[in-house]
């Protein structure tokens, strides 16, 4: 793709992302009411002035909820695309650099965590160790690191052959200084892409958790958990399944936006070809 | 690949110990229920089903049962769990592969027109599209699909097992999602074949637009697509689990979901380790393939 | 009488970066039985000529001029009539054999696939012209090879394998892009007797594409020097590489291992943003203020054509000591 449509897409990416970051810092100022306070009188209600999204079905404001939803699920977001980020990012550095047996035993782990669908795994993760946002991030962090651990062995065997890194070890550099200091940089640019991405891919599954009911609980206003609410009421109050979904597309897709963007822009691929 | 499927037992195996509390206790509260719990029925359980030994001991064994085609006996039920997965087994089987065609049917052209046609409106239509569908969690697609064309119109039942039109729901649920990534990368793929010197070969020969195409760049640009589709596999699973749940289909997914909530842990380890085991078994069909596709690799393998 | 008449053919691409003016008003005459050399350094826009004929060019380029074949004019021609040409009476030898045949299909199938395309021959048949044309063009075990993908011949065979696919249509005019390019020396001179044997036995036009002044010196009749998309010298090969007038023609010349290998100081101008005056003023050995401003035109002489102020209104003086050495140093 395009540098220009790259730079577009991280525009526009960024955009989205910085304004649910704004949502979710200033949700007290920006939600009408109390996302937990019940009106059981005032329950179902369609989308109106007072309830911009409705009510759900113990009336509580569902445009307050999807407002503090952000936080949850941002967090979420970040928080395990960080641990699993480091993980990863750890294990491929050592492992593309000592090689060997340690390179060995590591990348075998990889192959064989990675021979099971990730959301299977983190399903039964989080099943095990029992709901609650605590459990949500450690099952998903666990599942989420191997991608990283993979990119960065391969960036980091491809990057260790070069002479500069020869240069630096003949000055009297040792492991850890060049590691960090002069392979690290190098392989930085796939790890922020992936991990730009991951964000909306965690963000996604955590839903996905929460909506099958092993996730983040109830009364914590968290998208998935509300659209699994919401489900009973399908006939009735669509619009209880409508709003959270929405939030969860707009905030994968800002995510998605900024990483491809992201992608086309660090890793830029010349376009027109002119024959010589 | 022996040792990545001792070590996909390993992992299901130990995946038990995380769960907080004994083994046995957590049998016998599946059991007899948290209430009426006494130190005499954890005993009997550890000693009845060998808790008492060392840990490397009980995976040995469980390994061996495993071999033999034996994954143990479901705690609710009292079937064995073999047994149970297999009656799910075909209800996930039909739905992956109908979301494989749904996907494939709308991905593949759409990612070569997109391509050939780059820049066009059409290109950005597909891309937004695209993105669209990667963005968007597939339950939510469900329960969308399901009130316009189950609910509001009544095309098709809601949710449920049987005739045809219940898996058309389920299968363009999962498929869309899928089909997002493939079309994707079935675009840039024949990007990069559409710019190979070779094309300009076939161009100068005099070949027609439609022969190229079909002759000369799919066969190069769906060798990626190939590998991309085992590994999606995966991800199909992984929206059975969700797409089984919202619909009602008894599958595999809806199984694991539900041996979760009852705490099931034969049950589980049965379903994560079939899980992993089509997985895998994906990914070496996957890998037979594009050896078939590619003769570089073919004769490097061959010698 | 000429088959292929190039009248101001001017191609631009179209890039972020601006307008690319690879081929800039660039006339060429190619005659039956006739070699003609099209040289110059990479990039100078002899690729992009090469495949302008032919219509061979991406979406984001634009050709303007004249081009005409047998009388007919190719850039009014539809692409499905331009189709027909293609192959069968024009044909076009690629340049890169690595990377120029289909590597998932067997060299067999990308042959009769060709043949077919020109004569109603069943596979059968086609397969046995194609094994026939490899043993012509000197492939041991033409049988085996056509079971064979790409990626087992050798970089000779390949572009042998090429060449075949070039003249199965019998064209008139037959397009070699650089087909010498990363040969080795043996091949190379194997590749120049294989043409050399293909325009004999056809008595087709040859437009060789190189950069290989050795090529060109022992297979063509005439040669034309391109240089940032503008011919600046030619004539008949004999002539201009014994005698060259363009300073960039004797720059080219100066620096082949036998003369020297004193290679041309700096770098061609960008093809997005040309120079006012002439486009070779800044490396040149013999310019003068007035070459920075003005724009030479390609000046008639009795035995070529040279781009240069020097020879422009009857100069002649630029001939000089230079031009003499040469061609002590080529004879």
């Amino acid at each position: 793709m395009h540098t220009e449509t790259g730079n577009k897409a991280v525009v526009g990416g960024l955009i989205v992302v910085l304004l649910l970051a704004g949502v979710a810092v200033s949700a007290p100022l920006l939600a009408p009411g109390d996302p937990g306070r019940q009106n059981l009188v005032l329950n179902l209600i369609k989308p109106c002035w007072e309830y911009p999204f409705g009510t759900d079905e113990l009336g509580r404001c569902i445009f307050s909820r999807v407002v503090y939803g952000t936080r949850v699920s941002l967090t979420i977001g970040v928080v395990v695309t960080a641990i699993s980020g480091l993980i990863g990012v750890f294990t491929g550095l050592i492992a593309g650099y000592f090689g060997g047996l340690l390179d060995e035993i590591l990348m075998r782990t990889v192959d064989v965590l990675l021979a099971f669908p990730g959301l299977v795994l983190a399903l039964v993760l989080a099943g095990l160790l029992g709901p609650g946002l605590p459990n949500v991030i450690l099952a998903l962090a666990l599942v989420g690191w191997m991608g990283y651990a993979r990119v960065v062995r391969g960036a980091v065997m491809a990057v260790k052959v070069k002479e500069f890194v020869a240069g630096v070890r003949a000055l009297g550099a040792g492991d850890w200084y060049i590691l960090v200091r002069h392979i690290l940089p190098n392989v930085l640019a796939p790890v922020i892409v992936m991990a730009t991405l991951g964000i909306g891919h965690v963000i996604l599954n955590a839903a996905a958790l929460s909506f099958l009911g092993l996730g983040v609980q109830p009364p914590t206003p968290e998208w998935g958990a509300m659209l699994n609410g919401g489900r009973s009421y399908l006939r009735t109050a669509p619009h209880l399944t409508v709003f959270p979904g929405l939030a969860i597309m707009v905030t994968v897709l800002g995510f998605n936006f900024l990483g491809d963007g992201l992608r086309d822009v660090l890793d830029p691929r010349s376009q027109a070809k002119i024959p010589d | 690949m022996l040792a990545v499927a001792f070590g996909v037992s390993f992992v299901t195996f130990f995946l038990m110990y995380l769960a907080p509390g004994e083994p046995a206790e957590m049998i016998a509260i599946t059991r007899y229920g948290a209430e009426n719990l006494t130190a005499e029925q954890v005993a009997v359980i550890r000693l009845a089903e060998g808790l008492d030994q060392p840990v490397y001991l009980q995976f040995g064994r469980w390994l061996g049962h495993v071999l033999q085609g034996d994954l143990g006996v479901s705690l609710i039920s009292g079937e064995p769990v073999l047994t149970e997965i297999l009656a799910r087994f075909p209800a996930t089987l039909q739905l992956a592969v109908a979301a494989m065609a749904v996907s494939l049917l709308i991905a593949l052209p759409a990612g070569v027109i997109a391509a050939l046609k780059q820049h066009s409106a059409v290109d950005y239509f597909t891309m937004t599209g695209a993105l669209l569908g990667v963005s968007m969690p597939n339950f939510w697609l469900g329960l969308l699909l399901m009130l316009l064309f189950a609910v509001n119109l009544g095309w098709f039942p809601v949710s449920g097992y049987g005739g045809w039109r219940n898996i058309v729901l389920p299968a363009i649920t999962l498929g869309t999602g899928i089909a997002a990534v493939t079309a994707r990368l079935t675009r840039s793929s024949m990007l990069e074949v559409l710019a190979q010197d070779y094309m300009l070969t076939a161009r100068a020969k005099g070949l027609g637009e439609g022969r190229i195409i079909a002759g000369h760049a799919l066969k190069n640009a769906l060798i990626p697509v190939v590998t991309m589709v085992g590994l999606q596999f995966g991800h199909l699973l992984e929206g059975a689990v969700v797409v089984e749940t919202v619909f009602a289909w008894p599958g595999v997914g809806k199984l694991l979901v539900d041996a979760i909530f009852a705490r099931d842990y034969a049950l589980l380890q049965g379903c994560v380790l079939i899980f992993a085991g089509c997985f895998v078994l994906v990914n070496l069909v996957v890998d037979l393939i594009y050896v078939w596709l590619d003769p570089r690799i073919r004769y490097e393998k061959g010698g | 009488m000429s088959l292929l008449q190039i009248r101001n053919l001017c191609t631009t691409f179209y890039t972020p970066g601006g307008l690319v003016r690879a081929v800039d008003g660039v006339s060429l005459d190619l005659v039956m039985g006739k070699t003609t050399g099209l040289i110059g350094e990479t990039g100078c826009g002899k690729s992009v000529l090469g495949h302008s004929i032919l219509r061979l060019l991406p979406a984001n380029a634009r050709i303007e001029g004249s081009i005409r074949f047998k009388g007919e004019e190719l850039l009014c021609l539809p692409e499905t009539k331009l189709r027909r040409l293609r192959g069968r009476e024009m044909a076009f030898i690629p340049q890169s054999p690595a990377t120029s045949l289909n590597p998932v299909l067997t060299i067999g199938r990308q042959l009769v696939e060709t043949i077919r395309l020109h004569k109603r021959v069943s596979r059968q048949k086609a397969r046995e012209a194609a094994a026939a044309l490899l043993e012509l063009l000197d492939l041991p075990a033409p049988e085996k090879r056509l079971a064979e993908y790409p990626h087992q011949l050798s970089g000779g065979m390949r572009q042998r394998v090429l060449a075949a696919m070039g003249v199965v249509g019998n064209p008139s005019l037959l397009i070699a892009d650089e087909p010498t390019k990363g040969l080795d020396a043996i091949v190379r001179r194997q590749m120049a007797a294989v043409l050399r044997r293909l325009t004999a036995k056809t008595g087709a036009a040859l437009l060789l594409i190189t950069h290989d002044l050795r090529v060109v010196a022992g297979l063509c009749d005439d040669v034309a020097v391109m240089y940032a998309g503008e011919i600046i010298e030619s004539g008949p090969a004999r002539v201009v590489l014994t005698d060259p007038r363009h300073p960039y023609t004797r720059g080219l010349l100066g620096s082949l291992p036998a003369h020297g290998l004193k290679p041309i100081p700096g770098v061609s101008p960008s093809l997005i943003d040309l120079p006012a005056g002439c486009r070779f003023f800044h490396r040149c050995p013999d310019a003068s203020p007035a070459c920075g401003e003005v724009w030479p035109s390609l000046v008639k002489q009795p035995d070529r054509q040279v781009r240069c102020l020097l020879f422009a209104q009857g100069r002649e003086s630029g001939k000089g000591v230079y031009g003499r050495d040469l061609q002590a140093a080529v004879v």
